[in-house]
């Protein structure tokens, strides 16, 4: 028997946004926040609370990049690949941080489930191009050495554990 | 954040004037102000590690330190302040020193002793955190050529308040002109003073922004909604995040208008999730204003109510599109409908919508307060005003820069810029990001305005400039383009979701060196239905990047096609990567670092490279010492 999904941080992100269609976009992204991913329990819930379809909750769920319904690491990197960073090699960086880890572009967390690397567009932090956000930290300037470095100092405070 | 004061609220013009006295007030009897950085750029460089450091030892030291401004003044007191960004991200993390208007360049927490004890106890600048050009040095930051060729309108405030208090932003005029709009103005004259100043929307399309508040003013319907556009998905463009980091307050005090113009009682602002620090910064300035009563219910007595709400993206560069934007607020997928009825009409929630991006209402405020004449003074005629551009790539300074609209790009490059990074040769410059095109060698000269852009097929865009060298593989940066755009395609229609594709495909095999006779034509071919056949406006652009580098590249393409090599020596899988035998000396250095294990052999002896497991990475050639590895 599996266990029995505790909904508290679901009702909780339906009183914060408002238990109304039109919020949808913004009470997933509060469970988001939580679980960092959305687990399937919560379609069916929020279907029921919000009377809307399940297939519309998961058109929009699929349709926006932000969200996610694999779990993901307890890290998530991500590194940007937008015109600027790509412009000052942000490609070996991923290629050798992937290689490292044992991820791909489909499979993006590590079978340790510490890491999730992922690409985003854009971060907006040009002038610091190559960029990389650890939970949402940005580190500026990257190369492929120092990304790494990053990574191992955080697997070695994990094992430290 | 600041800790918020508590000040009672406005219920009056009187109110708002007596508090604004007040603070001017306190913010002039400030004898010095030190400004540290808060943007994204320069917080992660440490700048808030830096802000918490100073703060510690001027206490320490006695002085009289004041991070925000309290109602009675105090006198020589040093206000210490966390701003917006500077736009000079490059130089970071950035402080700037008031009333001398020094500016401390890539700032660490351990010169923060020197600040304190030369520059706040003794008034010196340390030269040493100066910024430099050769063996000149630019003490003060309006003197620096970045900063002294720019003409900031819109970003005047980034870098120079607190960009989380509403009490800096009313000390310095502040809400002046949201009070003037909605006391001595009529909505009608509001709506011409925007029309006379021939404001046109900064977001990329250029429509005139006094018609568009006509139209909603004008249309028929209950409600009506103001709705800013932060959702800058450009890669390579950063504006919007700046203004809505660095000053907020204004951006919502030209919603405000607009929202007294047209008779709107509600205002959203779409952001994206990516730009998490200008999210806080419009949460708190909402919450000041609404504790301050400038936002909410009867404002200041008038009679007008409006409130602001944020909605978040969630990753969707077609929520930049006005009907995928509104559709994604009211919690449907971000897809762009057939117009007519335009979002003026049929809006948010179906009710008529003034639609602006970020830059547009951060403007509105100085036009209202100084006049549709003073605005038409800047820029040209048919595009006056200023326009902020985000300059990135291969030059030497990184930043946000703002210039007069018809400033030249040789200007913009050159003299702000700094000229090219490195020893490559200025090539192209990618203006308008993945709608855009690329402007060359013979476009140096020409003034950047809407209308001299159309013309040559190209477009402002949002205002990413792009800067990219002799080393830049131009079908890789089409590519890399169509790339971006076939997967933000929301797949509604056809050409752009099927189109897109197969141009990519055809661009992925040309640079892979399995370029086809007859690509570059099947390139253009395609190129022209999508544009004349996809339903929105980033299908329609989606090709311009393509025909662009076709129409002032077309050599390198056929390079890649015909000859399979990249002129500019950038396609990875065109290069052939070799060790030279007579300077490698075995050390096995390369081999290790190699991520693919490619390259092997005996120590000592000369290494080789296996290429059809080399991934040209090119961490081979970094590593080595004898500069042994070299490219055929």
């Amino acid at each position: 028997m599996p266990e029995a999904f505790d909904y508290s941080i679901v009702d909780e992100a339906l009183a914060k946004c408002g238990a109304k269609q039109s919020s949808i976009i913004a009470i997933l992204q509060t469970i988001q926040e939580h679980y960092h991913y959305l687990p399937e329990e919560v379609f069916p819930y929020l279907a029921a609370k919000l009377d809307m379809s399940e297939a519309r909750i998961y058109s929009v769920a699929t349709f926006y990049e932000n969200f996610s319904l694999e779990k993901k690491g307890k890290y998530v990197i991500k590194f940007c690949d937008g015109t600027a960073c790509h412009v000052r090699g942000s490609v070996p960086i991923l290629e050798r941080v992937r290689s490292e880890l044992g991820v791909t572009a489909q499979k993006k967390t590590t079978d340790d489930q510490l890491f999730t690397i992922e690409t985003v567009s854009c971060l907006g932090a040009c002038g610091l191009a190559p960029v990389m956000t650890v939970n949402d930290e940005v580190h500026p300037a990257m190369t492929p050495d120092k990304a790494m470095e990053v990574i191992y100092s955080l697997k070695v405070k994990e094992d430290a554990r | 954040m600041s800790a918020a004061i508590k000040t009672k609220a406005i219920k009056s013009r009187k109110d708002l004037q007596n508090l604004r006295e007040a603070m001017t007030k306190a913010y002039t009897s400030q004898t010095s102000k030190i400004i540290v950085c808060g943007g994204t750029g320069c917080v992660a460089g440490g700048s808030l590690k830096i802000y918490e450091n100073l703060k510690a030892q001027m206490e320490n030291n006695g002085l009289n330190v004041e991070v925000s401004l309290e109602k009675e003044p105090h006198d020589n007191s040093i206000g210490l302040k966390k701003s917006g960004c500077h736009g000079f991200c490059e130089m970071g993390p950035l402080v700037r020193i008031e009333p001398q208007g020094w500016l401390y360049t890539k700032v660490k927490v351990d010169d923060c002793n020197e600040i304190v004890e030369k520059t706040i106890k003794k008034g010196e600048c340390v030269d040493r955190l100066a910024y430099r050009i050769g063996d000149e040095i630019y003490r003060k930051q309006e003197e620096i050529p970045f900063y002294k060729q720019q003409t900031r309108v819109v970003l005047e405030h980034c870098g120079r308040i607190d960009a989380d208090s509403i009490n800096e932003y009313i000390a310095i005029g502040g809400y002046e002109a949201f009070e003037k709009a909605l006391f001595d103005m009529q909505p009608d004259d509001i709506v011409s003073e925007i029309s006379l100043s021939m404001l046109r929307g900064r977001g990329g399309g250029g429509f005139p922004t006094g018609k568009k508040w006509e139209q909603v003013r004008r249309a028929k319907g209950e409600r009506k909604y103001i709705v800013c556009n932060g959702d800058e998905g450009d890669p390579g463009a950063f504006m919007d995040r700046s203004i809505m980091e660095g000053d907020p307050h204004r951006m919502l005090e030209g919603m405000m208008i607009a929202g007294v113009a047209v008779g709107a009682q509600e205002g959203y602002i779409y952001v994206r999730a990516e730009y998490p620090l200008a999210v806080r910064r419009l949460m708190n300035a909402i919450a000041q204003a609404e504790e301050l009563g400038l936002l909410g219910d009867d404002i200041m007595g008038s009679g007008f109510s409006f409130r602001i709400h944020i909605a978040k993206g969630a990753g969707a560069f077609v929520c930049g599109e006005g009907s995928a934007l509104t559709a994604s607020i009211e919690g449907k997928r971000g897809f762009p409908r057939v117009k007519p009825p335009r979002t003026t009409e049929h809006g948010l929630f179906d009710s008529p919508t003034v639609l602006n991006n970020v830059e547009t209402f951060a403007t509105v405020s100085q036009i209202i307060s100084k006049g549709a004449k003073w605005y038409l003074s800047i820029g040209t005629p048919t595009s006056p005003g200023t326009k902020a551009f985000a300059l990135t790539g291969n030059i030497t300074n990184t930043g946000l820069i703002e210039v007069p609209m018809g400033t030249t790009l040789r200007k913009i490059i050159f003299d702000i810029g700094g000229g090219m990074r490195g020893d490559g040769e200025f090539k192209a410059v990618q203006i308008g990001g993945p709608s855009g095109a690329c402007l060359t060698k013979d476009h140096l000269d020409l003034p950047l305005d809407f209308d001299t852009l159309k013309k040559i097929g190209a477009m402002i865009g949002s205002g990413g400039l792009v800067v990219m060298d002799s080393h830049t593989c131009m079908v890789e940066v089409a590519r890399f383009f169509m790339h971006f755009t076939q997967n933000e395609s929301c797949g509604k229609c056809v050409p752009c979701r099927e189109g897109t594709k197969r141009m990519l495909e055809i661009l992925e095999r040309i640079v892979e060196g399995n370029g086809n006779e007859g690509d570059i034509e099947l390139l253009e071919e395609l190129s022209d239905t999508i544009s004349n056949t996809a339903l929105c406006g980033l299908g329609k652009s989606a090709p311009n990047p393509v025909v662009s580098t076709i129409k002032n590249f077309r050599d390198e393409y056929e390079a890649h096609v015909y000859q399979k090599k990249c002129p500019a020596g950038q396609c990875q899988k065109l290069k052939k990567i070799y060790i030279d035998p007579l300077t490698c000396k075995g050390c096995s250095a390369c081999s290790r670092k190699c991520p693919v294990g490619a390259i092997s052999g005996k120590i000592k002896e000369p290494f080789s490279i296996d290429l059809t497991k080399c991934i040209r990475c090119g961490s081979c050639m970094a590593t080595c010492k004898f500069n042994a590895i070299k490219e055929a």
